[in-house]
C-alpha cells in the first residue's frame, strides 16, 4: 500500500540536513548513509551518496531518473556469484 | 470485416470480448468503450455497422493503445535497467522483480527448466 500523502515522503533527517548543507556550500562530497528508506528527493540530484548495503557503502551517483524511488534500491544487500560449473553464468554481469 | 487499431479484427465474437483482443484494451475499458459509443455488449463483431465502426475508432484514438503503449512499457523497463536500480537489475538478470520466490517456481521469468544435476552430467 502507498504511504498517506499527508505524512509526506520519508527521508531521513539527518540525511536532509546534510544535503542542504551541500547544497548552500556549493560542495560536492560523498555522503555516507545507513538511510536505505530514504526516498530520493529532486535535492539529491548531482550528489554522490554511499549507501550501506549491510557490509559495506556504495557509492551511488544521484541523477534525475532517480527522483522518488528509496535509496536501498541502488545498494544491493545480495551476492550472487552463479552456480559452480555454470560456464556460461551472470558472473560480472551486475 | 472490423479493423480497428492497425492489425485486429476478430470476428464471430460478441464486441467486448472481440476489442479486447487489442493490446491494452481489457474486459472493462471495452465496455467503457462500448458504452460510450452506444453499442451493446453482446453485438457480434460481424454485425457491427461501418457507422458503427467509425464511431468505436473515434472512441478508441483516447485511449494508449498497441504499440504506442507497447514502447511506452519498454521505456519504463528500460529507464529502471538505466538508472540501476533493483527492479531494473532483476529485469537485466529475467528474474521476478516483486519479490517473489525463486528457490522454486518462477518460471515465468526464467524460462524451460534448466536441470542441474551433477557435474558429471553436466559434461556428458
Amino acid at each position: 500500500m502507498a504511504r498517506s500523502l499527508k505524512k509526506g515522503i520519508f527521508v531521513s533527517v539527518k540525511l536532509v540536513k546534510k544535503i542542504n548543507a551541500l547544497n548552500n556550500t556549493k560542495k560536492k562530497q560523498v555522503i555516507k548513509t545507513w538511510s536505505r528508506a530514504s526516498t530520493i528527493t529532486p535535492d539529491f540530484v548531482g550528489h554522490t551518496i554511499a549507501v550501506h548495503n549491510g557490509k559495506n557503502f556504495v557509492p551511488v551517483f544521484i541523477t534525475e531518473n532517480m527522483v522518488g524511488h528509496k535509496l536501498g534500491e541502488f545498494s544491493l544487500t545480495r551476492v550472487y556469484r552463479g552456480h559452480a560449473g555454470h560456464r556460461k553464468d551472470a558472473r560480472g554481469k551486475k | 470485416m472490423a479493423r480497428i487499431a492497425g492489425i485486429d479484427l476478430p470476428k464471430n465474437k460478441r464486441g467486448e470480448i472481440g476489442l479486447t483482443y487489442i493490446y491494452g484494451i481489457g474486459l472493462t475499458t471495452a465496455r467503457k468503450i462500448l458504452d460510450n459509443t452506444g453499442i451493446e455488449y453482446g453485438k457480434r463483431v460481424s454485425s457491427w455497422t461501418d457507422e458503427e465502426v467509425a464511431r468505436l475508432r473515434q472512441e478508441i484514438e483516447h485511449y494508449k493503445i498497441e504499440g504506442v503503449l507497447r514502447s511506452e512499457v519498454q521505456m519504463n523497463i528500460k529507464r529502471l535497467m538505466d538508472i540501476g536500480c533493483y527492479r531494473g537489475i532483476r529485469h537485466r538478470r529475467g528474474l521476478p522483480c516483486r519479490g517473489q520466490r525463486t528457490r522454486t517456481n518462477a518460471r515465468t521469468r526464467k524460462g524451460r527448466k534448466k536441470t542441474v544435476a551433477g557435474k558429471k552430467k553436466a559434461v556428458k
